[in-house]
């Protein structure tokens, strides 16, 4: 079990520095997608086939790995966009940094005070790695659309985290977590919406031309 | 006790009839005053049982403000305080009714009563409060209705920059006060008022920087005087009185009661209070020289006798450090009779300042001229609180100026070097006397003698009968003290053993014995002058009258001919440029017949003007350049920030 699981999380990074190299967008929301499928994954091979564990799995896979991904693909069809093509810092630059974020990260894990059951996995270093990831796509990016990948990988982050508490969770906050997650999405899709009307462009920078 | 709660109830609620009255009509002035009289006359009967009996108990009631109590007594430390303040709280409330009449000041005359009223009243229950925090419910109360004496004339520019600055500052002050008492609750273990000489001290450096902060904001010690100046001149005259006269004393009382507190007194706490003192009284009085705004002149004079009281408690402390009854009795009795001595010279120097500004219209020195003519009652009232201030005999100043002599002079009893040093405030006190007579020689000069140098003084009148009425009890006080010193004596003997303890019980009653005969001088110095001004009259009406034989180019005198306050002052000027950093604004004579040439001079505050305004612009322009780099409206940007406040917690979460 622990293999898979392993398998999983590096899957899981990797996937993240595919997000962050890559400029098509298409490629980036199905890499996401597939990031969240792995990750509804994660508590089944966690925790084994408790009913707790299987209905948090498909409400994970439902919303991460199938509805997320194609509200945003719709959404992107809609405003004809292929590339972010000129992000903050380059892809390269960002790919370096993601490298030395996850460096930084694995190192970070072995100070956190931590349960004992939980050290030395790499559930903690694969957390807090997609977390950073997630905030340097927001950061980087230009897009509304890649800013709500980045949100997204973002609460990836803070699921692998929340995994490792699923035992002690009572499913409702988790649920709770999802439904923010969906809520959030769709607010930012309606924000989306909202610049591209105004500006007929996806790009935020816009959003602080009215700044003094 | 009840006297004196009746007489800060009446003070204070003096001006609340006035609000429901008419505005248009004499809006309940005349009661305002009625209820301040009252009020003093209850403060005086107050204060003189509890003196007749030697102090009173302490009086408490219970207050549902945590840690507070109505705790008041009423002790000779207290009344020395307290008595000035209702002589001048009475004199200003009569003396308003001619300044600052409602007929003519409809917009501000009913809220300066209110808070003439309440600042009045809470002076009385701060220096009577023996818990912190009513002493500072009652401090911030005299604080915010000083403001408000301030911006009576809000619609000036001027006036309103000064309330600001003054705000400021004692806000300032406040919050060190707060520190200070809960320094001192912590040492004492209650808000009450601890007795005298009971603290140990130890761990009280921090009280003691904390309080001299505070209280000398207040008080206007030099480097901290940066409010006085302008908020003194824009207040109206009698208010002016009242917080020069007044108000900052409350920073000495706080200092004087603060240091009762401690059984030991660390020497170098003595000589800070020297040293500021010797600054502040120099360059107070070197400052007033420079000044043509008769009002900031009065103002740097505040801080040049606040110099001469610390000068008199530096001694007294030094005197508690090093075991010198003698010295320590003399520098507080010089101390405290200063700061009676000072609230009277100083409100009849205001109140009459008033009067020539209620005359001309004017606060600038260069726009009178020969008043003495027009306003001889003014100018007699001018020229005693003038000769007083001066430290010359036969006026009060003369008398506690001189018992801080006898107390410096006397550091040389001692056999350590450090003590002895302490007699260098005698030479300091000097320069302060003769640099404030050079100042009064100005002012009484250019004002009151010569021709009158605008068409407003050509045509001056004498101030109204109530105006006169105000000025003379205070007239009465100086003279008496300077004339028959030893009848405050007693006050003065408890007072200071209220601060020393009882020990110094002997050795006063010898130091205040010669105090007979000072006044003996003093009255045979009145009956010198006497003579000789009859003798010069007499000589006068027999010699020729002046005949314009060669004339020497004055044969048709004109007012400009005169000195001006600039030119007379020139020379004190140029010897403390270093300080003073005057702004001459000259023009150089090139040719032999010049067009027309202006000049003039103006002395900007040191600390107010070059280092504090520049030094807060810097740094305001610093934090806006800042605000602009850190809230820069790029959302990537501010994304950062959150993930690196998400790290440095991370972080902090691993190191604890």
């Amino acid at each position: 079990m622990f293999g898979l699981s392993n398998l999983c999380l590096l899957l899981v990074i990797l996937l993240n520095f595919f997000t962050l190299g890559s400029s098509r967008l298409v490629a980036c929301i199905r890499a996401v997608a597939l990031q969240g499928a792995l990750l509804a994954l994660l508590p089944i091979l966690l925790h084994g086939f408790s009913p707790h564990a299987v209905l948090l799995a498909t409400i994970a896979l439902l919303l991460k790995g199938i509805f997320i991904p194609w509200l945003l693909l719709r959404a992107m069809n809609e405003v004809r966009i292929r590339r972010d093509v000129e992000p903050l810092i380059g892809y390269v630059p960002t790919l370096i940094l993601g490298a030395l974020i996850t460096a930084a990260a694995f190192i970070f894990a072995d100070f956190l005070p931590l349960q004992p059951q939980h050290q030395g996995g790499l559930f903690i270093p694969t957390a807090l790695a997609t977390l950073s990831a997630g905030f340097l796509l927001l950061m980087t990016r230009r897009k509304a659309i890649t800013q709500v990948l980045g949100y997204l990988m973002l609460e990836n982050g803070i699921f692998v985290f929340g995994i490792l508490l699923s035992e002690a969770m009572p499913l409702l906050v988790e649920a709770g977590v999802l439904l923010d997650l969906l809520v959030g999405i769709f607010v930012m899709g309606i924000v989306m919406n909202h610049i591209n009307r105004e500006f007929s462009s996806l790009n935020t920078e816009r959003l602080s031309a009215l700044k003094e | 006790m009840i006297w004196c709660i009746a007489a800060a109830l009446l003070l204070s609620l003096s001006g609340v009839p006035g609000l429901f009255l008419r505005r248009d009509g004499r809006g309940g002035e005349g009661l305002a005053c009625l209820l301040v009289l009252v009020g003093v006359v209850c403060g005086f009967v107050g204060v003189g049982a509890g003196l007749w009996r030697g102090g009173e108990d302490l009086f408490t009631l219970p207050w549902s403000v945590p840690g507070g109590e109505l705790a008041l007594r009423l002790d000779p430390l207290s009344a020395i305080f307290l008595l000035p303040v209702l002589l001048i709280a009475g004199c200003g409330a009569v003396y308003g009714l001619g300044y600052w009449p409602q007929r003519e000041h409809r917009d501000n005359g009913r809220q300066f009563r209110l808070f003439f009223g309440a600042i009045a009243g809470a002076i009385v229950i701060l220096l009577t409060a023996r818990n912190a925090i009513l002493f500072l419910f009652a401090w911030e109360i005299m604080a915010l209705s000083s403001y408000f004496l301030i911006v009576t004339e809000g619609e000036k520019e001027e006036t309103r920059r000064a309330g600001f600055i003054y705000l400021i500052a004692t806000h300032t002050g406040t919050l060190a006060l707060f520190a200070m008492f809960v320094l001192l609750e912590q040492a004492s273990g209650s808000f009450l008022f601890p007795a005298a000489a009971s603290l140990p001290a130890a761990g009280a450096t921090a009280v003691f920087l904390l309080g001299l902060f505070g209280f000398g904001l207040k008080a206007g010690l030099m480097p901290l005087h940066i409010w006085l100046p302008g908020a003194h001149a824009a207040a109206p005259s009698h208010a002016s009185a009242l917080m020069s006269g007044v108000m900052i004393k409350t920073g000495i009382y706080g200092l004087v009661r603060l240091t009762s507190f401690y059984s030991e007194i660390p020497p170098w706490w003595g000589g800070t209070l020297l040293a500021l003192g010797a600054v502040s009284g120099i360059f107070g009085v070197a400052f007033a020289i420079a000044q043509h705004d008769i009002k900031r002149l009065l103002a740097y004079h505040s801080v040049e006798n606040i110099g001469i009281i610390a000068l008199g408690l530096g001694l007294a402390l030094l005197g508690r450090s090093f075991d010198l009854p003698a010295l320590a009795l003399l520098g507080i009795a010089g101390a405290l009779l200063h700061v009676v001595n000072h609230g009277l010279f100083k409100a009849l120097l205001f109140l009459s300042a008033g009067s020539m500004i209620h005359a001309t219209g004017s606060r600038d020195i260069d726009s009178y001229g020969g008043l003495l003519k027009r306003q001889p009652w003014t100018g007699i009232c001018f020229l005693v609180g003038a000769v007083a201030i001066c430290g010359l005999p036969p006026f009060n100043g003369f008398i506690s100026e001189w018992l801080i002599y006898l107390g410096a002079l006397r550091a040389l009893d001692s056999g350590a070097l450090t003590v002895q040093m302490a007699v260098l405030a005698a030479p300091a006190l000097a320069l302060i006397g003769a640099l404030a007579l050079a100042c009064f020689v100005k002012v009484f000069g250019i004002a009151f003698l010569g021709e009158a140098r605008s068409a407003a003084a050509a045509e001056a009148h004498e101030a109204p009968a109530s105006m006169r009425l105000a000025m003379a009890p205070l007239l009465v006080a100086c003279v008496w003290i300077g004339l028959l010193p030893f009848t405050v004596a007693p006050l003065l003997r408890q007072a200071a053993l209220a601060w020393g303890g009882q020990e110094g019980a002997a050795a006063i009653t010898t130091i205040l014995a010669p105090l007979l005969w000072v006044g003996l001088y003093g009255w045979l110095l009145l009956a010198l002058v006497a003579l000789v001004a009859w003798w010069l009259r007499r000589r006068a009406r027999r010699a020729p009258p002046p005949e314009a034989t060669w004339g020497c180019g004055y044969l048709f005198p004109r007012a400009s001919m005169q000195y001006t306050a600039s030119s007379f002052a020139d020379g004190l000027v140029e010897l403390f440029r270093f300080g003073l950093r005057t702004e001459r604004h000259a023009v150089h004579l090139d040719q032999l017949f010049p067009e027309p040439r202006a000049f003039h001079s103006h002395t900007p505050d040191s600390v107010l003007d070059r280092l504090l305004f520049p030094g807060f612009r810097g740094i305001a322009r610093g934090f806006t350049w800042l605000r602009a780099r850190v809230q820069n409206g790029l959302v990537a940007v501010y994304l950062f920030y959150v993930a690196l406040t998400l790290f440095v917690l991370l972080l902090l979460l691993t190191t604890y």
